[in-house]
């Protein structure tokens, strides 16, 4: 077993998802025969091999540091399950 | 009709847009209840659109072309949900780069074309609204993510769609459902309002009935954009100019690790008809090899998971869509999160946090990050005896309902043709090329050397206007 269900439940909570009984379960399984796939790259030897965190060569792209429009507190909050008083409403944290 | 087609009729004066129009709703009536290839659909707003265009002095590059646009692209003041019940209702307050330029072309469009949630499958069969069947045989798939897209292009319920390709979203689809569909360069078209899957893989693409009107629609959505820092300011070519019918003297490398088993013998026939063509029509075909295929599955997986999970990261019940309440912040999350995520949206952010994770990091995603550099150095050496790589775009041709849903990995091996491209962030085209005996579409893809998408335009367009082969329509 690459990941026991123990760990799962932890990774899961890193991830901030409520996983159901079933759902343990089953991801166990599946994500180890996923990570027992995955060990196929530790054939390769990438000791000199620099990694590739891109697709293409780019170095510091940067823009003009210009004020331009932006959407507005209104049109954002739009979507918001809950707001309050110009602001996302969230269950209290302290 | 393509879009060539009915640009010269709106020239022409012979149609009208709203008879356009009216006539693409009757046969969205008639087919979607099949289909259904729309996550979201309104049809007097098709009506409403359609007569605003009918007004305008201005006829656009994309005038009164009826088009689809993927759920995870957004669209000002419209449903955007990425097929996904974590966004239930969200209505984005803003028009991606390629919305804008759509609707800047004077395009009249149509909706949101189902996907699989968060683009995460090759089916279509994870989207919240349930699975979209493909117009060829409503038993199978039409692949994924982007199959509502290719379904309603093939279908003829639009003219053409974009979709995003994240390891073979856009190409996978357009194979099984035999319509055209273009990976662009990373880089080529900007990403601003799509919602991110793998910010390091995703690029949109069209999704068109032939490769003319791949070109037309590259034409619009091409080009750098400042809100989006990883477009690349390379000028844009006109794509229509390199639609010639000539692959004389054009060097064509089969990979061999592509030409293996566990590839249905009617796809293996039908590719090599096709390369039997190009060589007749003068170009060299020559063997190559990419030595490092057979390990791009497992290190797509891990850097798009990762990438996903860092990214779905925003999806917690503050701003937008779904929240399932709690007294505790941290419950509220995981509770929201818990349920508005479909399995495999959670499988794979499960995967992407455990491969980031401290004590895991460089055994996975580090580790993935190399062999990735690995690969698009095959990719270099290649090209340098090469102009473009022919392969299948998919190993067999559209598959069952149900048939992948419960083995993930056996779903992931879909994408196996596809994924390389996009590791190494070169463009790459599925042109159709044939049928199975059962009349499924199968495809054929041609992958180019970066920003060389007039090179992958004049070979698929040689191929399709040269290709012995009668297209079928599917039979709704």
């Amino acid at each position: 077993m690459k990941i026991k269900t123990k760990e799962l439940k932890y990774v899961a909570d890193l991830a901030r998802i409520k996983l159901t009984e079933k759902e343990t379960g089953l991801f166990s399984k599946q994500l180890n025969s996923i990570l027992e796939y995955i060990d196929k790259l530790k054939q390769l030897d990438t000791k000199k091999v620099e990694p590739m965190s891109h697709a293409l060569e780019m170095v510091n792209i940067f823009r003009e540091d210009k004020v331009k429009k932006s959407l507005g507190r209104e049109k954002v909050l739009e979507n918001a399950p809950s707001a309050k008083d110009g602001f996302f409403e969230v269950p209290k944290v302290i | 009709m393509e879009i060539s087609k009915l640009l010269a009729e709106f020239k022409k004066d012979s149609l009208k847009i709203e008879d356009v129009a009216s006539s693409i709703l009757a046969r969205i009536d008639k087919v979607e209840p099949k289909v259904c290839g729309f996550a979201h659909f309104d049809k007097q707003k098709v009506h409403d659109r359609a007569k605003k265009l009918s007004k305008e002095k201005q006829q656009g590059r994309l005038y009164g072309i009826p088009m689809a646009v993927k759920d995870n692209i957004c669209v000002e003041g419209e449903l955007t949900t990425c097929s996904s019940k974590i966004l239930d209702g969200f209505k984005s307050p803003y028009d991606a780069t390629v919305v804008s330029k759509l609707k800047s072309a004077n395009a009249l469009l149509l909706g949101k074309s189902n996907m699989d949630e968060f683009a995460f499958g090759s089916s279509c069969e994870t989207s919240c609204y349930g699975p979209t069947k493909n117009p060829y045989d409503t038993s199978r798939i039409p692949g994924g993510s982007s199959g509502g897209s290719a379904a309603l292009v093939a279908a003829d319920e639009v003219i053409a769609a974009l979709g995003s390709d994240t390891g073979g979203s856009v190409r996978q689809p357009a194979s099984l459902c035999g319509v055209v569909g273009l990976k662009p360069t990373y880089g080529r078209v900007s990403r601003y309002g799509l919602i991110a899957f793998a910010s390091s893989l995703d690029q949109i693409g069209p999704i068109t009935k032939d490769v003319e009107d791949a070109a037309i629609i590259l034409n619009v959505i091409a080009g750098f954009d400042p809100m989006d820092t990883t477009s690349i300011d390379v000028p844009v070519p006109d794509y229509i100019r390199s639609l010639s019918n000539d692959v004389k003297g054009l060097k064509i490398g089969l990979p061999k690790e592509y030409f293996i088993k566990g590839m249905e013998k009617e796809v293996r026939q039908s590719v090599d008809k096709a390369i039997l063509l190009f060589k007749e029509l003068g170009a060299q075909v020559i063997d190559i090899s990419l030595p490092h295929t057979e390990y791009a599955v497992a290190t797509y997986y891990i850097i798009a998971c990762s990438e996903a999970s860092s990214n779905l990261a925003r999806f917690d019940g503050v701003q937008y869509g779904l929240r399932e309440n709690d007294t505790s912040l941290l419950d509220m999350y995981k509770k929201t999160r818990g349920k508005g995520f479909g399995e495999e949206a959670k499988r794979r952010i499960i995967l992407g946090t455990y491969s980031l994770s401290s004590g895991y990091y460089d055994a996975y995603y580090l580790k993935a990050q190399k062999v990735r550099a690995l690969i698009k150095k095959d990719f270099d050496k290649a090209f340098r005896k090469c102009d473009v790589i022919l392969t299948p775009t998919s190993p067999t041709t559209a598959f069952k309902l149900n048939e992948r849903l419960k083995d993930p990995l056996q779903m992931y091996l879909s994408d196996i043709f596809t994924i390389p491209a996009n590791l190494a962030g070169i463009p790459a085209i599925s042109i159709p090329c044939g049928y199975s005996k059962d009349t499924l579409p199968i495809g054929l893809q041609l992958a180019g050397k970066p920003f060389d998408e007039p090179t992958l335009f004049r070979a698929s367009y040689t191929y399709e206007k040269n290709a012995k082969w009668q297209k079928i329509k599917p039979n709704l």
